[in-house]
């Protein structure tokens, strides 16, 4: 093990990714039906801006904190609790409640505090994300998502944009998933996680395609690499700062969300940072071995390249039999000329 | 340089702290109670309309992030900020459609500081030449190119990030404008657009040339004066029915003198989109109820022969001209259709506001009470706490990776931050931006794309000495001129991401894509104007240069000599 994570450090490491690639697709795979089945059978847990809710008010007494209040309702069986000081009163804002659990809340209140229970009105509120609000969310994604296709395809090209697109879309639903069956809230903090994970997954996947398409494109017909192989290859060479950048946006966000999470209970800050912790960790996931494998399953069918393959193969099958075992595919092509000039053909 | 003039701003504006949104500084909370006749109570659709409309109104700079909500029958809103009485005004003002004749025309283009002296045209004159005047020749056809804008388009990305820009929806109309300058005639001969399209540039006075006659002297002034290109053109003004006003025009390209209204909004009885059975293209189709229709008759009969611009209805919304149709004959029966280059969209959008006039009810201010924010500040401090324990993990993780490297990646940070800092806090005091919680955890991520660009360069730089560069100043420039395109193409992404979220998303969404774009781009600023030039630097110190063994780029960190023994054994 020390071995591994010393050349992980010099950046001297080969991993397979494409070549695991039917693991990596059944696991996604995997993942997703149990994304999809948490959203469709358990559903996600809407916040109070999307479902409006209740919205109770009564006098400030002394020597009460926003802390205390929020416990109060807390205790009295609700989780969605937002306390607000509004005038000389108190402002409370749940989830939709019944007729029994808003009595059930007064009373609670007006024991704790010395209210009158009168005191406590409660009102129904309407959701502050309505129907518009969520209406634009999905153009504006549609739209992003056509724009990205777009520049993509044309500082790329098209596979490069599906690839992406794909493993965004995998990203999205895995982060989904996740709270489906966590049953955390959504939020607008949540959206807002989302949304960075649009960006963040689409950032690591286009690093990585545009060392793809720099080694590739250095590939004519008389390499010595299949165009897996290379993509691989590119994979490995990136690969040290496809972990490094995750892990350094990872850690503030970790750091969050266990603050959090241990110390602050339910709020906007572990919302907001359990999607961006999720969507993180399977978009570094994704841009390895979803994006790239993808990517590399459709250039595999373009003519240009499956000759090649035949050909690297030919050339190893009769290596091999000239007895001289290949040890890594992945390194076949960088022997046989002078080290430093097979190097500038791989990257 | 761009530090020290920001934080020059910074200072002499005494604004060191950037203004906070609603959950973080809590704001204003309005009631608003509908006033109905005889007491009944209103629809839940109408409240729906309204409450879409008050949204559009106090998002309309879009990174405000104010919230909208029904409650029971009343609407909640709740602004960033105690007592902001502009926006207060604002949401509640319950404004109605009017149909006003235009008496004179202009281009938005506020004119190079013309005050008192240039005289009004003698007002007997009446050089109602049309064809004379630059400004309301009736060929200017060139209305296919309305001068929409009114800055200059170069400038249009930059004001897209740092100026508020329109909300979405009054950019789409901003957009249509061309198809706004519509007629109102069910006769097809597409004539005169709103003459507004050709600025009289030349002439410095915008009435040059017009017939001024029958308009207050006030107005004329005001006319002259008036800055069409603001963000507050008068949007929400509620128009004195019975006296001439001067108004700008929706989108702020054009500016109006207008009369006395002619038909009043709630002489609307109904106007629906719809499309031409034998052209095909989309068209709104007003309806007028009795005395409406006969108001409207009688001045599309007195007007219809009027030379241009006099022969224009202008329809006035919430203090704004959103349409403003040269008539062609008189049009009575109590219908009128507009018709022009109208999407399905635009043309829905301008049925409901004949329709609905602003606000489907009338509404007073019951309750206006300030409120504090809606995290505790344990949520905030929290994640100020958290935030930071993140931030030295992180430079502690990039020293021990990186080691000297790692340095200069610290100081590109720290560079990043103070420069979004500023940023944020130069904004926030100029361009209403607030920082909410959500702003600042997006800022807290961006380190990640911060970090991933000098990552990526130093990567670059690795391999180069790795694949054999004889000395770290050749490794560094040919490491920059691949980095650099793999920076771009990255940070590309981002920013497409964060302009159309801005651009089509509204609240909180649009705040934060708003925030999200700001620190791509900052990011590019910092790799190149400060990363770059300084690793150029570093490069020729000896420390790193001969590869010390704390400099990140020893021998045996780039496992050069563990590469070239085993490629020797290998071959």
């Amino acid at each position: 093990m020390p071995g591994v994570i010393s050349r992980l450090y010099r950046g001297d490491i080969d991993i397979d990714f494409v070549g695991k690639r039917r693991t990596w697709y059944g696991l996604s795979a995997f993942l997703m039906t149990v994304s999809i089945l948490g959203l469709l059978l358990h559903g996600l847990n809407l916040g109070v801006e999307f479902r409006g809710g209740s919205v109770f008010d009564f006098a400030r007494t002394p020597g009460s904190s926003i802390e205390q209040v929020r416990q109060t309702v807390a205790e009295a069986g609700h989780n969605q609790v937002i306390v607000q000081q509004a005038g000389p009163n108190w402002r409370v804002t749940t989830e939709s409640l019944k007729a029994e659990e808003v009595t059930k809340i007064q009373q609670a209140v007006a024991q704790k505090y010395g209210v009158p229970e009168s005191q406590v009105s409660s009102q129904v509120i309407g959701a502050t994300w309505g129907g518009e609000v969520s209406q634009k969310a999905w153009i504006g994604l549609a739209v992003f998502m056509i724009a990205i296709m777009l520049y993509l395809s044309v500082a790329f090209e098209w596979r490069m944009a599906l690839a992406a697109i794909v493993a965004l879309v995998h990203d999205l639903v895995i982060t989904a998933g996740v709270y489906a069956w966590s049953d955390f809230e959504v939020t607008p903090a949540t959206m807002l996680g989302f949304l960075t994970i649009l960006g963040y997954s689409l950032y690591d996947a286009v690093v990585v395609f545009d060392m793809i398409k720099e080694v590739t494109g250095k590939l004519g017909t008389g390499a010595k690499m299949t165009y897996t192989q290379a993509a691989n290859n590119a994979l490995s060479h990136t690969l040290i700062r496809s972990l490094n950048t995750s892990l350094v946006a990872i850690l503030p966000v970790a750091a969050i969300l266990f603050i959090g999470t241990t110390l602050l209970g339910a709020g906007t800050l572990k919302d907001l940072s359990l999607a961006l912790f999720v969507g993180m960790v399977v978009g570094t996931y994704s841009s390895l071995c979803v994006a790239t494998p993808i990517l590399v399953t459709l250039k595999e069918r373009e003519p240009k390249w499956q000759a090649l393959a035949k050909r690297v193969h030919a050339k190893e099958v009769s290596t091999a039999k000239a007895a001289r075992t290949v040890k890594e595919p992945v390194s076949a092509g960088s022997q046989g000329t002078t080290p430093a000039d097979d190097k500038r053909k791989k990257r | 340089m761009l530090i020290i003039a920001m934080g020059a701003t910074v200072a002499l504006q005494k604004a060191f702290v950037p203004k906070f949104g609603l959950d973080l500084a809590g704001g204003t909370t309005v009631t608003l109670s509908p006033v109905l006749a005889n007491g009944k109570t209103p629809s839940q659709e109408s409240l729906d309309r309204a409450v879409t409309i008050i949204r559009q109104r106090v998002n309309g700079t879009g990174i405000s992030d104010a919230q909208v909500a029904k409650s029971n029958d009343n609407i909640v809103i709740q602004i960033p900020g105690a007592g902001r009485d502009e926006a207060l005004k604002l949401v509640s003002t319950t404004a109605e459609l009017r149909m006003r004749q235009v008496l004179a025309v202009a281009a938005a283009k506020a004119p190079p500081v013309q005050p008192s002296t240039a005289a009004p045209a003698p007002s007997g004159s009446a050089a109602a030449s049309p064809a004379a005047s630059p400004g309301v020749a009736s060929t200017a056809k060139a209305s296919a190119a309305p001068s929409g804008n009114a800055t200059p388009a170069g400038r249009a990305l930059s004001k897209a990030l740092t100026a508020p820009t329109p909300e979405p929806s009054e950019t789409k109309r901003a957009r249509t404008s061309g198809g706004r300058a519509a007629k109102a005639s069910p006769s097809a001969s597409a004539s005169a657009a709103p003459s507004s399209s050709a600025a009289p540039e030349d002439a410095g006075d915008p009435l040059a040339g017009q017939d001024t006659s029958g308009i207050d002297q006030a107005l004329l002034t005001e006319f002259r004066t008036i800055d069409c290109s603001a963000k507050n053109r008068g949007q929400g003004a509620l128009d004195d029915p019975n006296k001439q006003i001067v108004a700008c025009s929706d989108d702020g390209s054009a500016r109006y003198i207008l009369d006395k209204a002619a038909v009043q909004g709630t002489e609307i009885s109904g106007a629906q989109a719809g499309t031409d059975p034998t052209t095909g293209e989309w068209i709104v189709q007003v309806n007028f109820k009795s005395k409406g229709a006969t108001q409207f008759a009688d001045i599309t009969r007195r007007i219809t022969s009027l030379p241009a611009p006099r022969n224009q209805l202008a329809n006035v919304l919430d203090g704004v001209v959103i349409v403003a149709p040269t008539i062609e004959e008189a049009i009575p029966g109590g219908s009128a259709r507009i018709s022009g280059s109208f999407t399905q969209v635009t043309a829905t959008d301008l049925a409901d506001q004949l329709k609905y006039g602003a606000l489907p009810l009338k509404f007073k201010q019951s309750s206006v009470v300030s409120v504090s924010s809606t995290l505790g500040q344990d949520q905030l401090r929290g994640g100020l706490i958290s935030g930071a324990i993140g931030l030295i993990i992180v430079m502690l993780y990039l020293l021990l990776y990186y080691r000297g490297l790692g340095l200069i990646g610290m100081a590109s940070l720290c560079v990043a931050a103070i420069v979004t800092f500023l940023t944020v806090d130069v904004l926030s005091h100029n361009a209403g931006f607030r920082l909410s919680l959500p702003h600042i955890i997006g800022l807290v991520v961006s380190i990640g794309i911060t970090a991933d660009s000098f990552i990526v360069y130093f990567e670059r730089i690795r391999d180069e000495i790795k694949e054999g560069r004889r000395t770290l100043r050749s490794a560094v420039e040919v490491a920059w001129r691949r980095a650099r395109r793999t920076i771009l193409v990255a940070d590309a992404v981002m920013f497409i991401a964060a302009v159309v979220l801005y651009f089509l998303a509204v609240g909180d969404v649009a705040g934060f894509a708003f925030a999200m774009g700001l620190t791509t781009l900052m990011d590019v600023v910092v790799v190149f104007l400060f990363t770059k030039p300084l690793m150029s630097l570093v490069a020729r110190m000896r420390f790193f240069a001969k590869g010390h063994k704390l400099s990140g780029l020893d021998a045996e960190r780039m496992g050069r000599t563990g590469r070239a023994e085993q490629t020797l054994q290998e071959a």
